[in-house]
């Protein structure tokens, strides 16, 4: 297995950043994922590392070796393709054949080595069928197996659950994450959706357009934003994100309700925030809303879902911002009801509302 | 199928195809629907019909008015195709007809006073045909989707400029050139010969063969070579393992398109060939017997000159038929 290194990557397109440089490095065994919005260089940067699309500057390391420009296949890695890119003219034996066959194995190694891989994932009954008589599940499975036969040094996924159906997608999602483990592969997983990311990597790598935005563990990218596009792009709803003003240790709602401040935060706010006129932007997690009727802001109850294991409720500010908050499935807050509500401080984090990054890089900074 | 429909495991289309399942009405209608098919397929192939029924005809039967349909067959059409005659004084006559060595041939070509001396030239004029043909098919189908390979895949500089030079081969009328391409040959030395006619043909086809086979290949996902090439294969081996069997229907099409061009072509082939690499096109409509046109021989010459084509296609038809690409990628 691997480590996977970046220096200073990056790649353009004509005269417009694709990639803007970057610096990344990837444990051995370590399972990544490359999480943004279509079109943030998610893709161009997996690609990059595959060796399907070349880098404009910088250097790519695979366990200290430099692969810049070598060819894809002298890489030792194994890419799956959001569409599988199974060949349709081969049967699912053939297809997880393929590679094998690049590296001139025996006959009897070659079935040895299918037959392994096709009994690890369960498609043991569909090795004789061709790609098109298969489910997306199926033939994604096959895709995987074609890139696990190999025992490459790193696997790279391009959105391998993106074709797939919701309810396939979370069984491949605990089976993919189950290989990882078995295998301790190092492993380059893109994609959009959040949720998947959360589940699935040890680390997140948060892109947009073009720029490496936070780079975390899942909990450290959901508590400890790095700046208000991680904090929005991260958690369903996102991070509540409310601009208040900021005076001696209070921080003033639009509306008037207002929010006093721990002490602690006191010196290194002031200092952040003075060449903002005190403008300040509170960010906080549905689940750090307090219900108990004794916080400072007042809002109106604006919608609620029931999520079947809790509520969530919709709070409408004075001025029109809307909050989201978390309550106990049992809460019952009819709509159109006024109310105060509170915010567990330690889990509040306040942005600069002009750079927009996080004021204290780790939480809260208590 | 399913790749396309649903994702869902067990989850299948089945349109029944038991006919007592199927109601009376749509029953009729698909009758209706054959039936119709057949008459036009009828009056589409009634020249077709019309010349092999020709090509069984005796001469008189051939050139009577009005034309007969029901007639006593002979395949003297096919015979006087094959062969050279001569035409017998009477004197030669009384004493040919009394040999009793004559086999059928000789016997057809007596009862009209000739005597065969040996081969017509419509063999060796077929083969030519089929060398040449073929040939130029195979070449203008490799170059071709060797450069709809690269103009599919790959930054080639001038792209765009390339291609309509390439398109622009086909816009002048081909007549137009014969002339100077005549005297070319004339001082190349390729008159007459089978590499000119090849030459030739292979680069009419070619600008053709280029155009389809980068629509085919454009087709094909590029996730296809690049599975491969991060699998350990060089450019060149997954474009024969991956790229080739992908394209084998846009090849077949192209393939069978080339041939009929080649194999059809006149013009060119009755200025650039006199003998020795003449086609069997020229050739054909200019059989003159004794005494008028062989009608008959003509129709047989026709005929046995549609069968390689229709061969090939035939052989072809699967793919032909067959759409490109299904199942294994999804277009989300």
């Amino acid at each position: 297995m691997a480590t996977i290194e970046l220096k200073q990557v990056e790649k353009k397109f004509a005269d417009s950043f694709a990639v803007q440089p970057l610096d990344l490095t990837i444990h051995d065994g370590e399972f990544i994922v490359l999480l943004g919005p279509s079109g943030c260089g998610k893709t161009t940067t997996l690609r990059m590392i595959s060796g399907l699309e070349a880098v404009t500057t910088g250097n790519i390391y695979l366990d200290g070796r430099d692969v810049t420009w070598a060819h894809p296949s002298d890489r030792d890695i194994a890419f799956v393709f959001q569409f599988f890119a199974l060949y349709s003219h081969m049967s699912a034996r053939q297809n997880i054949a393929f590679p094998l066959q690049a590296q001139r194995e025996s006959r009897d190694q070659i079935a040895r080595k299918v037959a392994e891989v096709a009994k690890m994932l369960k498609i043991e009954h569909l090795l004789d069928q061709k790609p098109g008589s298969l489910s997306g599940g199926d033939q994604q499975r096959v895709a995987l197996a074609r890139a696990l036969v190999r025992r490459p040094a790193a696997f790279l996924m391009d959105e391998p659950l993106g074709a797939l159906d919701a309810e396939f997608r979370e069984s491949m999602r605990a089976e993919i994450k189950q290989l990882h483990i078995r295998q301790e592969a190092t492993t380059v997983y893109v994609t959009h959706d959040q949720i998947e990311a959360m589940a699935m990597g040890d680390r997140i790598v948060i892109m947009s357009k073009a720029v490496v935005q936070q780079v975390g563990t899942p909990a450290d990218v959901y508590h400890n934003p790095a700046n208000l596009f991680v904090a929005r792009f991260i958690g369903s709803p996102g991070m509540n994100l409310i601009e208040g003003k900021y005076v001696d240790g209070r921080v003033t709602l639009p509306g008037g309700s207002a929010f006093t401040l721990p002490n602690e935060y006191n010196a290194a706010l002031s200092a952040a925030l003075n060449d903002s006129d005190g403008k300040i932007i509170l960010g906080f997690r549905p689940e750090a809303v307090r219900m108990n009727g004794d916080g400072d802001i007042s809002a109106r109850v604006y919608a609620d879902d029931l999520h079947g294991g809790y509520t969530m409720l919709h709070f409408e500010l004075d001025d029109g911002v809307i909050v989201h908050g978390r309550a106990g499935r049992d809460a019952n807050y009819p709509i159109g009801t006024q109310l105060k509500f509170g915010i567990d401080p330690a889990m509040v984090r306040f942005f600069h509302p002009v750079s927009e990054r996080a004021i204290f890089a780790n939480g809260a900074g208590v | 199928m399913a790749a396309t429909t649903s994702n869902t495991p067990g989850y299948y289309v089945n349109y029944s195809t038991r006919v007592d399942k199927v109601g009376l009405r749509p029953r009729i209608a698909n009758t209706v629907r054959a039936l119709i098919a057949v008459i036009i397929a009828f009056i589409m192939l009634i020249p077709v019909i019309w010349m092999g029924m020709t090509a069984f005809k005796s001469r008189p039967d051939a050139v009577s008015v009005p034309p007969t349909v029901f007639f006593q067959p002979t395949i003297e059409g096919f015979v006087f195709l094959l062969t050279a005659r001569r035409q017998l004084t009477n004197d030669e006559l009384a004493t040919y007809s009394e040999r009793t060595d004559l086999n059928f041939a000789d016997q057809l070509a007596l009862g009209r006073g000739q005597v065969i001396i040996g081969q017509s030239d419509f063999l060796p004029q077929l083969t030519n045909s089929l060398i040449i043909s073929s040939v130029s098919t195979f070449f203008s189908v490799a170059f071709g989707v060797l450069a709809a390979y690269a103009f599919s895949r790959f930054r080639v500089p001038g792209k765009d400029d390339l291609l309509f030079f390439i398109l622009s081969q086909r816009m002048l009328p081909a007549v137009v050139v014969t002339i100077p391409i005549f005297l070319m040959y004339k001082e190349l030395g390729l008159h007459d010969t089978h590499f000119g006619l090849i030459l030739l043909y292979t680069s009419f086809n070619l600008s053709f063969s280029v155009w389809l086979l980068k629509g085919f290949i454009d087709e094909i996902p590029r996730e296809y070579e690049e599975a491969a090439l991060v699998d350990g294969y060089t450019r060149l081996q997954a474009f024969r393992k991956v790229v080739l069997p992908q394209a084998v229907t846009g090849i077949a099409a192209t393939t069978v398109f080339a041939l009929i061009f080649s194999w059809n072509e006149y013009a060119f082939a009755l200025m650039l060939t006199s003998d020795a690499a003449r086609t069997a096109p020229p050739s054909i409509p200019v059989r003159l017997g004794t005494g008028g046109i062989e009608w008959a021989s003509i129709a047989a010459g026709s005929l046995a000159f549609l069968i390689p084509v229709v061969i090939v296609t035939f052989a072809l038809r699967k793919h032909l038929l067959r759409g490109v690409t299904f199942g294994a990628i999804r277009k989300g």
